[in-house]
C-alpha cells in the first residue's frame, strides 16, 4: 500500500498506542514507551511484520506506546495505513491482509 | 438450517464496553458476565468508527473471553456502516449481532441477509452467527411480536429505555413507570416466541439501591437478563438471579420425577403435595439452570 498522507490512529490513553504515518523513504520506525527495555524488540518485530503483511515500502511511523498488547498495536497501525492511502472507507480485507 | 446449540444460553449479564478503547475490550471477562456487548454504536464516534472495527477484529481473535459470550452492537441500518460493521463481526466470529432501532421484522430480515453474506464470503458456518434485536421506539414495541418471530437465528429481544422514552415524549423518572407498558409486552411476546427477553441498562451508577430494586422487578417480570454499564453491577445482578435453595430443590424434584413419570405414561402427579404436571417442566429446568451458573447446584439434570 502507498502512503499518500499523513494519517494518526490510538490514543495516548493506558493500554492503548498511538500511531502516527507519513511518506517516508523505506522503513523509518521511531518508538517511544515505557516498557522500551523490556519490550522494544517486541514491539518493533510487530510493526514490522504488520508492514510488510500490509506491502508498505516507503512509511515513516512514529509510535507511542502506552502498554498496549499486540492485537492493538497492529490494529493501530492497520488502521493508520489504510487511512494514510485513503482507503479507510473501502471493504476491508478480513482474514485476508487482516489478520 | 439446524438450530445453533447456543441460541438459548444463559444469558443474565450482558455488559456494554466501546469496542475503541482497548482496555475495555480486553479487560472484561475478568468480571464474569454472561455476555459482553462491544460496541460500535454509540460509544464510538463517527471519526472513529474504521478504527473501532481494526481493534474488535483482533480482540475477537486474539484475546481469550473463557467463555464469556460475545456480542456486538452494529450501527443502525440507517446508517452508512452498518455493512462493514456485519462484515467485520463475522470474520471475526463474533456469537451475536445486536441490531439496535429495531422497528419491524424487515429490519432483521435485511441484517439477516448480508450476515448469510459474510458468513458465506469468509468461509463461517452458515447460521454460526445469532441476532438479537433492541426494541428502541413505540413501533417496535408494538411489532414486537414479529420482530421476535423474524428469524431462527433471533436469541431475543432488548429493551433500551432511553430511545423509548424519547419516542413517548417523556424521560426516565427510574420508578420505571413510563416503562411499564413497553416491559410488559415485550416479555409477553418473547414468552409467546420462544426467545428471550432483556431489560434496559440502568444508568445513575451511583445509586445501587435503585438497580437493585430495578432488576429484582424485572426477574420477577420474567426477564432473562440485563444490559449493564458497569462491572459493579454485574455481582449485585447474578444476586438477584441465583434461585432460592428451597426452589432448586424443589425444581430438582420437578424435573426428575417428570423424566422418570414420562417413560411410564404418567401425565400429572403430586410433588411435596403440590400438583405438578408438563407445564412446570420449563420452569423448573429454567430455575436449575439459574441456580448451577450460581454455583449452588452442581447436579447433572441440566
Amino acid at each position: 500500500m502507498e502512503i499518500i498522507k499523513v494519517a494518526t490512529s490510538g490514543s495516548l490513553e493506558s493500554g492503548d498506542v498511538m500511531i502516527t504515518v507519513s511518506h517516508g523513504t523505506g522503513i523509518e520506525i521511531n518508538i517511544t514507551s515505557p516498557v522500551i527495555h523490556q519490550f522494544g524488540d517486541q514491539i518493533r518485530n510487530v510493526v514490522i511484520s504488520t508492514l510488510n503483511r500490509l506491502s508498505v515500502q516507503n512509511i515513516r511511523i512514529d509510535v507511542v506506546d502506552q502498554g498496549a498488547l499486540d492485537c492493538t498495536i497492529k490494529a493501530r497501525i492497520e488502521n493508520a495505513v489504510f487511512r494514510a492511502a485513503g482507503k479507510e472507507n473501502i471493504s476491508i480485507p478480513w482474514g485476508d491482509t487482516i489478520r | 438450517m439446524k438450530e445453533n446449540p447456543n441460541k438459548n444460553r444463559l444469558r443474565r449479564s450482558m455488559l456494554f464496553a466501546s469496542s475503541q478503547k482497548p482496555s475495555l475490550i480486553r479487560d472484561p471477562y475478568i468480571y464474569q458476565p454472561d455476555s459482553i456487548i462491544l460496541d460500535l454504536e454509540d460509544a464510538v464516534a463517527d471519526s472513529e468508527k474504521d478504527a473501532a472495527r481494526f481493534s474488535l477484529y483482533h480482540a475477537l481473535l486474539e484475546v481469550d473471553y473463557r467463555g464469556v459470550e460475545r456480542i456486538v452492537r452494529i450501527n443502525g441500518i440507517e446508517s452508512p456502516y452498518w455493512k462493514e460493521d456485519i462484515r467485520v463481526c463475522v470474520a471475526g466470529g463474533a456469537d451475536v449481532i445486536r441490531i439496535p432501532k429495531c422497528a419491524s421484522r424487515d429490519d432483521v430480515k435485511i441484517v439477516e441477509e448480508v450476515t448469510l453474506y459474510a458468513e458465506r464470503e469468509f468461509g463461517r458456518k452458515e447460521g454460526s452467527t445469532l441476532l438479537m434485536a433492541a426494541i428502541e421506539s413505540c413501533l417496535g414495541v408494538i411489532n414486537a411480536y414479529e420482530i421476535c418471530k423474524s428469524s431462527s437465528r433471533l436469541i431475543g429481544i432488548a429493551l433500551s429505555g432511553a430511545d423509548l422514552t424519547r419516542d413517548l415524549q417523556t424521560n426516565i423518572s427510574f420508578t420505571g413507570v413510563e416503562l411499564n407498558g413497553a416491559r410488559q409486552q415485550l416479555i409477553i411476546a418473547a414468552r409467546a416466541a420462544g426467545v428471550q427477553c432483556f431489560d434496559s441498562v440502568y444508568t445513575n451508577l451511583n445509586d445501587m439501591d435503585g438497580f437493585r430494586s430495578e432488576t429484582e422487578m424485572i426477574y420477577s417480570m420474567g426477564f432473562d437478563g440485563k444490559s449493564l454499564i458497569s462491572p459493579r453491577q454485574i455481582p449485585v445482578l447474578h444476586d438477584i438471579f441465583t434461585p432460592d435453595l428451597k426452589d432448586v430443590y424443589f425444581a430438582e424434584k420437578v424435573v426428575a420425577e417428570i423424566d422418570s413419570k414420562k417413560d411410564q405414561g404418567i401425565g400429572v402427579f403430586v410433588v411435596d403435595g403440590k400438583m405438578i404436571d408438563i407445564a412446570f417442566y420449563d420452569g423448573a429446568r429454567r430455575t436449575l439452570m439459574l441456580a448451577k451458573a450460581s454455583g449452588i447446584y452442581k447436579g447433572d439434570l441440566v
